[in-house]
C-alpha cells in the first residue's frame, strides 16, 4: 500500500502545478511531458499558455461571482436591483472573448503547421498496429520485426511484484538514430490502433487500409515510452510503444546486426529439424505470439477465442492448420502470421500446438518442417 | 400502431379533434419529414465522403494518397469497378450510370435507361397528387379519388421498375451489395428510397380507401395532406438520388 | 406497443386511472414525466454501479476484480447508459412536466405519441442490458463504437445493440417531435417566442438538434448492420470504404448530442439563478441568441473528436477554429449568469447551491474543452484521462447537477411537499466535494499520459487513480442520499405553498398553479401580457 502522506503531498504539488513549470522535471507525474523534440516543446508551451489564459479568465469570472454571492447575499440584507440588460456591457464581453480566442488561435496555428509536415524523412518506418502488438518495417533497409509486451502475465495478475516498467516494456523496441528526420507511416492491420510517444508529441491513428504520417527528430539518446491510445479490443492496454534513440554509429551497427540475423534465420530452413527441437522452439514462439488469445494452456477464451486443445484442425487437419496460420481468418481476430513469423518459427509453432497438451496423444501427432511452409508460400505465389 | 391510428381516425370522424390538435398533427408531420431528410442526409454524406476522399486517397490521389502503398495497382475511378481488394470484394461487372448508358448505346442507350422512366413516373405522380389535393380543396370528390388513384398507379409502377432494375443488377450485371462501395452506396440509397416510396404508397392507398368511404372535407384533410407531403418528399429525395447516384 | 386504445383523456376532466394501467397507458404529461424521471434515476444507479466496477478495478495497478473483456463492456455500457439512459430521459422527463406548465397548456400536444416514446425506452435498455448476460458478452467497443472494432471484430450481440440504438433513436425522435410541436403550437395567448421561459427555449433548440441528428445515428448503425450481415463495405477499405467515414458520421451526430445533454441544463439553471437572486435573468435575448448559435455551430465542429485520425491540414485547422468559436456564446451565458447574481439578493437553498456549482464546474469543464480544441495540444490530450476529466466535468457537475438542481427546484411543486433542506444541503456538500475529488485528479493522470479505456496501467499513475476511486465511491454513495430525500419528501415532506419559493409568481406560469398541480395543468389557457 502507498503511504497516505505521499499521496496527499503529490496531490498538493499537482494543484500547485500552476507554479512556474521549469521547476518540474521533464517526466512529470501530473503535467504534460515537455518531451525532447522541438515540436513537443512547442506543444508543451502552447498547452501551458492556453491553460494559463483559462485560469486567468476563471479567476476573473469566479472572482466576480463569489464576490457577488458574498456581497449581495440576502442574509446581509441585500436588495435586488431590477436591471436585466446592458447593451454595451454585453458587447464588450463578447468582443473581449473573441479577441482572446484570436490570441489563442494564432500560436496554435503556427505550432500546428510546424507539427504537420508531410515531407519524406531521412529514414522512413512503416508502423503497423496488430491486435495487440506493433510491427516496425524499415522501408530503406530490409528490416521488419514485431514488438510485443514484455511484462509477464504473473505481474499483471498480481502473483509477483511489478517491475519498474510495468506495462511499458517490450521485447524489441523500435530503434532510431538521433538527429535524423524520421518519418512514420502508420497503419493498422485489423482494427484502429493509435501510436503514441508523448516525448515526441506524436500520436496518430493506425487506420486499416489507410496510411497516416507523422515525423520526429530526436536530439537526445534515450528510451522513450508510449502506448496504444485507441480502443482496439481486449488487450488495448497491453501493447505499449517503446522507442530507443541511439547515436548514429550505434544505429548503423544495429542495422548490420539485424540484417545478419535475418540471413541466419533463412539458413535455418535448410537444417534438418527433429521433433523435439521444433517443439522447443515452438513453445517460445507460442508464448510470444499466441497466448494473448489462445492462452498458455491452449484453452483459449471461448466463445471468442477457440481452444486449440482438442481442436479438430490442430489434431488432424494439417493442411488447414497451415492455411489458417498463413492466411488468418477474415473478420476474426485470428490474423495471418505469414509475415510475422519466419518459416522456421511458423513450422515450429504449428508443431508445438500439435504436440502439446493432450493434442500429441489424441491427434495424429504429425510435425511440420520449415520446408513445408516454404512450399506453401511458393504455391500461393503462383 | 394500427389500433392507435384507427382510433385517431375514428375520433376524428366523430369531430372530437379541435383545431389546435389538428395543428399539432401538421407540426408533427413536418418535423417527422425533417427527421427523414436527415436520415437520407447521412447516406448522402457517406456517398460524398467516399467519392471525394476515401476512393481517391486509396487510389493515390490527394493529400492522403500515400494510402495507395497498401493497395498497389489500385486506381481511383467512379463508379468503382475494381475494388482495392478484388479477392474480398470483387467489383461489379457493370454499373448503372447515365454516362455508361450513353456511351454504350448512344441515344438508344439513354432511352433504355430505367431511371429515366422512374424519374418521369415519380415526377408525374407528384403533379397528380397535387391535382388530387386541389380537387379535395374544392370539394370535388371525384377529382380527388381519380387523381389519387392515378398517383398510386404511377407509384406502384415505379416500385415495379425499381424491382426490375435490382433483378437485372443481381442476375445480369454482377452488381450486388457485396461488390464494393459502389454497389454498397447504390443499393443502400436507392433501396431506402424505394422503401420510402412503398411506405408513401401505402399511406396514400389508405387515404384512397378513406376517400372512397367519404372521409375528409375541404378543411379537414390532415391525413391526406400528410401523405401527400410525404410523397413530395420522396420525390425530392429521388431527384437528389438521380443526380448523385446515377448521373454524376 | 399497439395497445394504446384507452381514450379516457379525451373526455372531459377527471383524475388519473388507478393501479398499474394508469402508468402503462397514461397519456398525461405529468405521469409520463414522472415515468421518465424514475426511469432515468434507475438507470443512474445501474450506470453508476458500472462506474463503480470501473473504479474498483482501477484502484490499483494490476488486474484484480474483472478481466479486460468485462472491463470494456462496463466502460461501453456505462457510457451508453449514462448518455442515453440517464441524462437524456431525465431532460425529457423535466420537459414533460414543465413545458406544458410553463407555457400554459393543458398537456403535451400529442399525448399518445408521448406514451409510446416513453415505453420504447425500457424496451431499448432491456435489450441492451440483456446482452451483458449473453454468452458472447455485451458491446465492448466503447460508447463511440468505432468500426471495424464494432463491425468485423464485434461480438455477435452487436446486432442487438444496433437494434437497441434504433429503438432509443425512435423514442428520442418521437419525444422531440412532441416537444417541439407543443412549444410551437400550444403556448398561451400572448406568449410570444421571445417571452418564453428559457427552459422552454433551451428545449425548443434541443428538440430541433435531436430531430436533426438522431436519424443520422440511425443511419450510422444501419450502415454497420449492413457491413456486418450483408457484405457491404462502407467502413472497409478493401471495398473502397473507410473506417474513418464511420467516425465522421458518428460525430456528426455525436457532437450535437453533447449539446443536447447540456442545453436543457442551461435553461434550468437560468430559472434557478433568477429565482434565488430575486432578479430577472440578465440579457434574456442574448441568452436566446447564445442557445441558437451554440446549436448552429454544433453542426460544424464534429471532427474535433478526430484530430488524430489523419485529416488534411486544412480540415484540422477549420475544425479547431469552429470549435473555439463555441466558447463565445457559452461565455455569454456564463457572463449573464454571473451578471444576474451581481446586485441581486441571493439566498442559498439547495437548488441554488447546485446551480452555483453548475456554473463554476461546468466552466472548468468548458475550459478543458477549449484546451482540447487546440489541435496540436490535442495530439497529447486525445484519448487520455484528460478527455475523461473534461467530459465528466461538463456531464456530471454539468448536466447531472443541472438535473438535480431542477429536481430540488420543482419537486415541491410536483409533489406538494417540501424536501428536507438540511439533508439537501448535506447532499450538496458531499456531492460537491466528492465530484471534484473524483474528476479533478483525472486531469493530472491524463496529462501525465494515462490513456482511457485501460483496465490496467503503469505504476506512475497509481496514486491519482487511488484518489479518483475513493472520490468515486463517496460520490456514488452520496447519490443514495438523493434517493432517500426524494422518497422522504414524497411521503412525509412538509406541505409546500403554491409559490414554493419567495415571489416566484414573477418567474413563470408554473408557480401560479396549485402544489401539486391539477391533473390537467391549464384547462383554461392563461393570458400572458
Ligand atoms: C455536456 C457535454 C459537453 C459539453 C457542453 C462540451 C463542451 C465542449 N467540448 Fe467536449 N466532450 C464531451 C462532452 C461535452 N463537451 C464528451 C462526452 C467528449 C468525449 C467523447 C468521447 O470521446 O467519448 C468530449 C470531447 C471533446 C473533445 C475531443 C477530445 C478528444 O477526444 O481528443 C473536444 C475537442 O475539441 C471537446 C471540446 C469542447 C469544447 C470546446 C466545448 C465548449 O462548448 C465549451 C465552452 C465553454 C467554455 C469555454 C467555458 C465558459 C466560457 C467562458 C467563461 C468565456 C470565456 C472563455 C474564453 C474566451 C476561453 N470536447
Ligand atoms: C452523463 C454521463 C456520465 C455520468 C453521470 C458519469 C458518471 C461517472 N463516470 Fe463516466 N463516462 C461517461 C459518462 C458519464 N459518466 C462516458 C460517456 C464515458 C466514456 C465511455 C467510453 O469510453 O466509451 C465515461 C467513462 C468513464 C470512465 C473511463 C473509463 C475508461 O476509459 O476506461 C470512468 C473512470 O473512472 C468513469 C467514471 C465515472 C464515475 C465514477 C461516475 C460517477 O459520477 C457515477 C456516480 C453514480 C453512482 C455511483 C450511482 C449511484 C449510486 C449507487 C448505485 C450506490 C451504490 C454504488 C456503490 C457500489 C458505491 N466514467
Ligand atoms: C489476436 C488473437 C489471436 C492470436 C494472437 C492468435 N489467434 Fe488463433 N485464433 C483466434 C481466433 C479469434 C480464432 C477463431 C477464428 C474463427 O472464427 O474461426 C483462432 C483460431 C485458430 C485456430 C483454429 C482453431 C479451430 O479449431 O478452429 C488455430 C489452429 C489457431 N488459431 C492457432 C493460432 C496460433 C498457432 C497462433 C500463434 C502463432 C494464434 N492462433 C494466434 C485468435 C488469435
Ligand atoms: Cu491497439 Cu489499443
Ligand atoms: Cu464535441
Amino acid at each position: 500500500m502507498k503511504s497516505i502522506s505521499r499521496v496527499t503531498r503529490k496531490f498538493i504539488y499537482a494543484l500547485l502545478f500552476l507554479a512556474p513549470t521549469s521547476v518540474f522535471s521533464e517526466a512529470s507525474d501530473y503535467n504534460m511531458p515537455v518531451g525532447v523534440t522541438e515540436v513537443s516543446k512547442e506543444i508543451f508551451d502552447l498547452h501551458m499558455l492556453i491553460m494559463w489564459i483559462c485560469v486567468w479568465i476563471g479567476v476573473v469570472v469566479f472572482g466576480i461571482m463569489f464576490y457577488s454571492l458574498f456581497k449581495y447575499r440576502k442574509s446581509a440584507g441585500a436588495k435586488a436591483s431590477k436591471i436585466d440588460d446592458h447593451f454595451w456591457l454585453e458587447i464588450t464581453w463578447t468582443v473581449a472573448a473573441t479577441l482572446i480566442l484570436v490570441g489563442m488561435a494564432i500560436p496554435s496555428t503556427t505550432v500546428m503547421i510546424n507539427a504537420y509536415d508531410d515531407r519524406e524523412g531521412d529514414i522512413n518506418i512503416m508502423v503497423t498496429g496488430y491486435q495487440w502488438k506493433w510491427q516496425y518495417k524499415y522501408l530503406e533497409d530490409d528490416i521488419s520485426f514485431f514488438s510485443n509486451l514484455a511484462t509477464s502475465q504473473e505481474q499483471i495478475d498480481n502473483d509477483i511484484p511489478k517491475g519498474e516498467f510495468y506495462l511499458s516494456e517490450v521485447d524489441e523496441p523500435l530503434v532510431i538514430p538521433i538527429n535524423k528526420r524520421i518519418r512514420f507511416l502508420i497503419t493498422g492491420n485489423d482494427v484502429i490502433h493509435s501510436w503514441w510517444v508523448p516525448d515526441f508529441a506524436v500520436k496518430q491513428d493506425a487506420v486499416p487500409g489507410f496510411i497516416n504520417t507523422a515525423w520526429t527528430n530526436v536530439p537526445k539518446p534515450g528510451i522513450y515510452r508510449g502506448a496504444c491510445t485507441e480502443l482496439c479490443g481486449i488487450k488495448h492496454a497491453f501493447m505499449p510503444v517503446v522507442v530507443r534513440a541511439v547515436e548514429q554509429e550505434e544505429y548503423d551497427a544495429w542495422v548490420v546486426e539485424k540484417i545478419a540475423l535475418a540471413e541466419a534465420e533463412k539458413l535455418l530452413n535448410e537444417k534438418v529439424w527433429t521433433k523435439a527441437e521444433l517443439v522447443e522452439r515452438g513453445e517460445g514462439v507460442y508464448l510470444k505470439n499466441c497466448v494473448a488469445c489462445h492462452q498458455t494452456n491452449g484453452q483459449g477464451l471461448p466463445p471468442v477465442f477457440p481452444a486449440l486443445v482438442g481442436s479438430e484442425i490442430v489434431m488432424r487437419d494439417k493442411t488447414r492448420n497451415i492455411e489458417i496460420l498463413m492466411e488468418g481468418v477474415r473478420g476474426a481476430a485470428m490474423q495471418s502470421f505469414a509475415n510475422q513469423l519466419s518459416e522456421v518459427d511458423m513450422a515450429s509453432v504449428i508443431t508445438y500446438t500439435r504436440q502439446s497438451w493432450s493434442n500429441g496423444k489424441n491427434g495424429d501427432g504429425e510435425i511440420i518442417i520449415p520446408q513445408e511452409i516454404v512450399d506453401y508460400k511458393n504455391k500461393v505465389d503462383l | 400502431m394500427f389500433f392507435w391510428f384507427s382510433q385517431v381516425i375514428k375520433e376524428n370522424n366523430e369531430g372530437l379533434n379541435n383545431n389546435m390538435l389538428n395543428n399539432s398533427y401538421y407540426y408533427g408531420m413536418a418535423w417527422f419529414i425533417f427527421s427523414e431528410v436527415m436520415f437520407f442526409f447521412a447516406f448522402f454524406l457517406a456517398l460524398g465522403y467516399i467519392r471525394m476522399f476515401a476512393v481517391p486517397w486509396l487510389g493515390g490521389e490527394g493529400e492522403k494518397g500515400i494510402a495507395n502503398m497498401l493497395w498497389p495497382g489500385f486506381e481511383a475511378h467512379w463508379p468503382l469497378m475494381i475494388t482495392p481488394d478484388q479477392a474480398a470484394f470483387p467489383g461489379p461487372a457493370e454499373e448503372m450510370s447515365l454516362g455508361t448508358a450513353y456511351s454504350h448505346g448512344g441515344l438508344a442507350g439513354v432511352l433504355g435507361w430505367i431511371p429515366l422512366y422512374n424519374t418521369v413516373l415519380l415526377l408525374t405522380s407528384s403533379v397528380t397528387v397535387h391535382i388530387a389535393h386541389i380537387g379535395l380543396k374544392n370539394g370535388n370528390r371525384k377529382q380527388f379519388n381519380l387523381w389519387l388513384a392515378i398517383t398510386l398507379v404511377l407509384g406502384y409502377a415505379f416500385v415495379a421498375l425499381q424491382a426490375y432494375e435490382y433483378y437485372e443488377a443481381y442476375t445480369h450485371m454482377g452488381l450486388t451489395l457485396k461488390t464494393g462501395v459502389y454497389g454498397t452506396t447504390f443499393f443502400m440509397l436507392t433501396g431506402f428510397h424505394g422503401f420510402h416510396v412503398c411506405l408513401g404508397a401505402i399511406i396514400l392507398t389508405v387515404m384512397l380507401i378513406r376517400g372512397l368511404k367519404g372521409h375528409f372535407s375541404h378543411d379537414d384533410q390532415f391525413g391526406f395532406e400528410a401523405g401527400s407531403w410525404y410523397w413530395h418528399f420522396v420525390d425530392v429525395v429521388w431527384i437528389c438520388l438521380v443526380d448523385f447516384v446515377y448521373v454524376m | 406497443m399497439s395497445t394504446i386504445v384507452e381514450t379516457h383523456d379525451d373526455h372531459g376532466h377527471h383524475g388519473p386511472a388507478k393501479g398499474l394501467t394508469r402508468w402503462l397507458y397514461t397519456t398525461n404529461h405529468k405521469d409520463i414525466g414522472t415515468l421518465y424521471l424514475w426511469f432515468s434515476f434507475l438507470m443512474l444507479f445501474i450506470g453508476g454501479a458500472m462506474a463503480m466496477v470501473i473504479r474498483a478495478e482501477l484502484f490499483e495497478p494490476g488486474l484484480q476484480i474483472v478481466q479486460p473483456e468485462f472491463f470494456n463492456q462496463m466502460t461501453t455500457n456505462h457510457g451508453l447508459i449514462m448518455v442515453f439512459g440517464v441524462i437524456m430521459p431525465a431532460f425529457v422527463g423535466l420537459a414533460n412536466w414543465m413545458i406544458p406548465m410553463q407555457i400554459g397548456a393543458p398537456d403535451m400536444a400529442l399525448p399518445r405519441l408521448n406514451n409510446l416514446s416513453f415505453w420504447l425506452l425500457p424496451m431499448a435498455f432491456g435489450i441492451l442490458i440483456s446482452t451483458l448476460f449473453m454468452p458472447a458478452g455485451g458491446p465492448n467497443f466503447g460508447w463511440t463504437f468505432y468500426a471495424p472494432l464494432s463491425t468485423t471484430y464485434a461480438p455477435d450481440t452487436v446486432t442487438f445493440f444496433i437494434f437497441s440504438v434504433h429503438v432509443m433513436g425512435a423514442s428520442s425522435i418521437l419525444g422531440s417531435i412532441n416537444i417541439i410541436t407543443t412549444i410551437l403550437n400550444m403556448r398561451a395567448p400572448g406568449m410570444t417566442l421571445m417571452k418564453m421561459p428559457l427552459f422552454v427555449w433551451s428545449w425548443l433548440i434541443t428538440a430541433y438538434l435531436l430531430i436533426a441528428v438522431m436519424p443520422v445515428l440511425a443511419g450510422t448503425v444501419t450502415m454497420m448492420l449492413m457491413d456486418i450481415h450483408f457484405g457491404t463495405s462502407f467502413f472497409d477499405a478493401a471495398g473502397g470504404g473507410d473506417p474513418v467515414l464511420f467516425q465522421h458520421i458518428f460525430w456528426f451526430f455525436g457532437h450535437p448530442e453533447v449539446y443536447i445533454m447540456i442545453l436543457p441544463a442551461f435553461g434550468i439553471v437560468s430559472h434557478i439563478i433568477e429565482t434565488f437572486s430575486r432578479k430577472p435573468i440578465f440579457g434574456y435575448s442574448s441568452m436566446v441568441y447564445a442557445l441558437t448559435s451554440i446549436a448552429v455551430l454544433s453542426f460544424v465542429v464534429w471532427a474535433h473528436h478526430m484530430f488524430t485520425v489523419g485529416m488534411p491540414l486544412a480540415g484540422e485547422l477549420f475544425f479547431m477554429y469552429s470549435t473555439m468559436l463555441i466558447a463565445i456564446p457559452t461565455g455569454v451565458k456564463v457572463f449573464n449568469w454571473v451578471a444576474t447574481m451581481f446586485r441581486g439578493s441571493i439566498s442559498f437553498e439547495t437548488p441554488m447551491l447546485f446551480a452555483i456549482a453548475f456554473v463554476s464546474l461546468f466552466t472548468i469543464g468548458g475550459f478543458s474543452g477549449l484546451m482540447l480544441a487546440i489541435v496540436p495540444a490535442d495530439f497529447q490530450y486525445h484519448d487520455t484521462y484528460f478527455v475523461v476529466a473534461h467530459f465528466h466535468y461538463v456531464l456530471v457537475p454539468g448536466s447531472l447537477f443541472g438535473i438535480i438542481a431542477g429536481v430540488y427546484y420543482w419537486l415541491p411543486k410536483w409533489t406538494g411537499n417540501m424536501y428536507d433542506e438540511t439533508l439537501g444541503k448535506l447532499h450538496f456538500w458531499l456531492s460537491f466535494f466528492s465530484v471534484n475529488l473524483t474528476f479533478f485528479p483525472m486531469h493530472f493522470v491524463g496529462l501525465a499520459g494515462m490513456p482511457r479505456r485501460y483496465p490496467d496501467y503503469a505504476l506512475q499513475f497509481a496514486d491519482f487513480n487511488a484518489i479518483v476511486s475513493v472520490g468515486a465511491f463517496i460520490f456514488g454513495f452520496t447519490q443514495l442520499l438523493l434517493l432517500f430525500i426524494v422518497i422522504k419528501s414524497i411521503r412525509t415532506g412538509k406541505k409546500a405553498s403554491d409559490e414554493v419559493w419567495e415571489d416566484t409568481k414573477d418567474w413563470g406560469l408554473e408557480w401560479t398553479l396549485d402544489s401539486p398541480p391539477p391533473y390537467h395543468s391549464f384547462t383554461v389557457q392563461p393570458e400572458v401580457k
